[in-house]
């Protein structure tokens, strides 16, 4: 990771895109889920009522949110669990440190949860002499290089086996130069049973917890939610508050879209219910709000609060595909990232409504039918609203609406134009001052314009009036 | 005033358009064989199935496994099944780390995601279900009749299901995995290498 993070998408991308091979890669690895996921809602006649009756649950859950909450916390008390509530990332982390130190905690094993990676709960707990180890691979593995994962279901999507290899030789003195998957998810079984047997308090996330009983569920494929919480005598789960839902039964639903939507497979290995703590244990649930109430307020982007997590529009992106997780300097990249986090820091991810093509595959894979490229334009006008645009932006526009608003002018530069296309060499035409065509060849010029072409009709017509 | 009424009271300060919560009675997916349906997704997702007469005959089949039959130390949660480690003599959780094959009981299965609902009511530490090598989950038929065991979709097994007490219940589809290595897909990342669903006639 660089020292000074760099905000800006393009600048990213375009980091990201030196290695074309490797983007490449990265692309068509994304494009092989987003393949298995289709085969998946293939094979469910009920696909789109699934998803209509997710997308209404989520629309009726977040209308009564707060009653939700309550009759949440009080379901989930009457089983002894520990409900906290925190306004905001440094208070869930105080609360979090707060239950570790009461427990004298010093080693935790934490299984995937982008609202801790949302709240930056590792530093803070390691800057207080705490060990937390991510026990998903993908985490683990990133966690090792100290980077941040580049997706929210698969954290070590960008990275290769061969990096991998290394990583794990520096780290976990496997073999140097052995590549094989096999070899190096075996090399972390063994390393990480070490820390799940250590380990003195477990913390998940949580994919979906029910007002109607006070229950979560926590969705894993590796298991390793359920070893981190079930050896040690505490579990904390830690919770955005829009992962609620009214009831029980609609986990039929969820449960149904998710895994499919997220790496197309009919359901994840382990999905784990958990009502009340084990015995002679506790369970503490941090609900977190974070910016989410906020996002409650404006009719544009509610929507966004149905997202479960899932995805699905990450591996659709063409965008996301070919710049890479990382390149959007967030916790949540991709058409989601795109939307949540310049409505949580307008200033430093000003550049994520624009790495859009505006093609709408988010939307279309989405599991509950979020308007994702519809709010990624509306998102587009609020930077320029905020002045936020750069002149490279705005000038051309500006200087296109004054030429299109002269039609003489306009006729004029259009034969200059086609002049210019068809006589002058490429470095005059392919240069810094058309960045349109860093990547692409300009179109042909036509023999003639649509007006001359029009002007001859009109005239050969006058000479033949039959 | 306390976060939590804070956070109550940013929520109820927005105005939110109210939604009706929609019915789930659906037409939900009906499979003719639900337990072959079962078993081709439990077989995609690694997992193999057996339907067997009577404990004696999941012992034989058991024994057939190798990473069974090659156990040292092994939990039987079934009635009519020898372990060689008792679950109820053990105090610490920790103490099964060294677990090799454990069979435990699944209440139902699913057919739509080859999934096998398990619960800890009548299991002292959950993390038997997770720490074994190996793990064979057993669902009773006490009328000989599979298909009862298997609902074809997860409404169906919602259905089936009441949330009265604490106890920890799961859906099971398959041995541990992880493809977070260049989406290659490995068996057996933290939980179970293999697993083996047998229905108990």
């Amino acid at each position: 990771m660089s020292a000074v993070k760099n905000y800006d998408h393009p600048t990213n991308a375009d980091r990201f895109n030196q290695d074309q091979a490797r983007t490449h890669w990265h692309d068509s690895s994304l494009w092989f889920i987003r393949e298995k996921r289709d085969r998946m809602a293939r094979s469910l006649p009920e696909w789109e009522t699934l998803r209509a009756t997710a997308s209404q649950i989520k629309a009726h859950t977040v209308g009564k949110l707060a009653d939700y909450l309550e009759e949440f916390e009080r379901n989930a008390t009457a089983r002894g669990v520990k409900v906290h509530w925190a306004k905001d990332a440094d208070e869930h982390n105080r609360i979090v440190l707060e239950l570790l130190q009461k427990h004298n905690a010093k080693r935790i094993v934490k299984s995937k949860s982008m609202l801790t990676e949302e709240c930056h709960l590792n530093p803070w707990l390691e800057k207080h002499g705490i060990e937390v180890v991510d026990t998903d691979l993908g985490e683990r593995i990133v966690q090792l290089r100290q980077e941040p994962p580049s997706h929210i279901v698969m954290p070590a999507i960008h990275l290769k086996k061969e990096d991998v290899s290394d990583t794990f030789h520096e780290h976990l003195q496997t073999e140097q130069g052995n590549y094989d998957p096999n070899y190096l998810t075996e090399s972390a079984r063994q390393h990480l049973r070490q820390k799940f047997v250590q380990a003195d308090v477990g913390i998940t996330g949580v994919n979906f917890a029910i007002a109607e009983t006070g229950g979560l569920v926590v969705c894993t494929n590796e298991g390793n939610a359920d070893l981190g919480v079930s050896l040690p005598k505490v579990h904390i789960a830690c919770m955005g508050i829009e992962k609620l839902i009214p009831r029980v039964e609609h986990l039929g639903i969820f449960l149904r879209l998710l895994a499919r939507s997220a790496t197309g497979q009919p359901i994840t290995t382990y999905s784990s219910h958990f009502h009340g703590p084990v015995e002679g244990g506790e369970l503490h649930i941090v609900l977190v709000d974070n910016g989410r109430s906020e996002l409650m307020q404006s009719d544009d982007f509610r929507n966004s609060l149905k997202c479960i997590r899932c995805g699905a529009c990450m591996n659709t992106c063409p965008v996301y595909r070919r710049s890479g997780g990382h390149s959007y300097a967030a916790t949540v990249p991709g058409p989601i990232g795109s939307i949540l986090n310049p409505l949580r820091d307008a200033k430093h991810h000003k550049s994520l409504p624009f790495a859009c093509t505006l093609c709408g595959s988010c939307s279309d894979v989405c599991p509950v039918k979020i308007n994702l490229h519809e709010q990624l334009l509306t998102l587009r006008s609020e930077v320029n609203h905020r002045k936020q645009l750069p002149m490279s932006k705005t000038f051309p526009m500006k200087l296109a609406s004054w030429v299109f608003q002269r039609p003489g002018l306009y006729a004029w530069l259009g034969g200059i134009g086609k002049f210019f296309l068809r006589t002058m060499p490429r470095f005059l035409i392919y240069n810094a001052l058309n960045p349109w065509g860093r990547n692409r060849e300009m179109p042909a010029a036509p023999k003639e314009s649509f007006r001359q072409m029009y002007a001859q009709r009109k005239k050969a017509k006058k000479n033949d009036p039959s | 005033m306390s976060s939590k009424d804070q956070i109550l009271k940013s929520i109820r300060n927005k105005i939110v358009p109210a939604a009706d919560l929609p019915s789930i009675d659906q037409d939900w997916i009906q499979y003719e064989d639900p337990l072959a349906q079962f078993s081709e997704v439990l077989g995609m997702v690694g997992g193999a199935v057996e339907v067997v007469n009577g404990p004696e005959e999941l012992a034989q089949k058991l024994a057939e496994i190798p990473a069974y039959s090659q156990a040292k130390k092994t939990v039987s949660c079934i009635a009519g099944l020898a372990g060689s480690v008792n679950l109820n003599d053990i105090e610490d959780p920790h103490d099964l780390e060294d677990i090799d094959y454990a069979v435990v009981p699944g209440e139902f299965a699913v057919a739509e995601n080859g999934a096998v609902f398990v619960t800890d009511a009548k299991i002292r530490h959950r993390v038997i279900m997770f720490i074994p090598q190996h793990i064979a989950l057993v669902i009773a038929c006490p009328d000989g009749n599979v298909n009862d065991a298997v609902v074809s979709n997860m409404a169906q097994a919602y259905e089936r299901l009441v949330w009265d007490s604490n106890h920890f219940g799961c859906f099971i589809s398959g041995p541990s995995k992880t493809a977070d290595i260049e989406q290659s897909l490995v068996i057996g990342a933290h939980g179970a290498r293999s697993l083996h669903v047998f229905f108990l006639k």
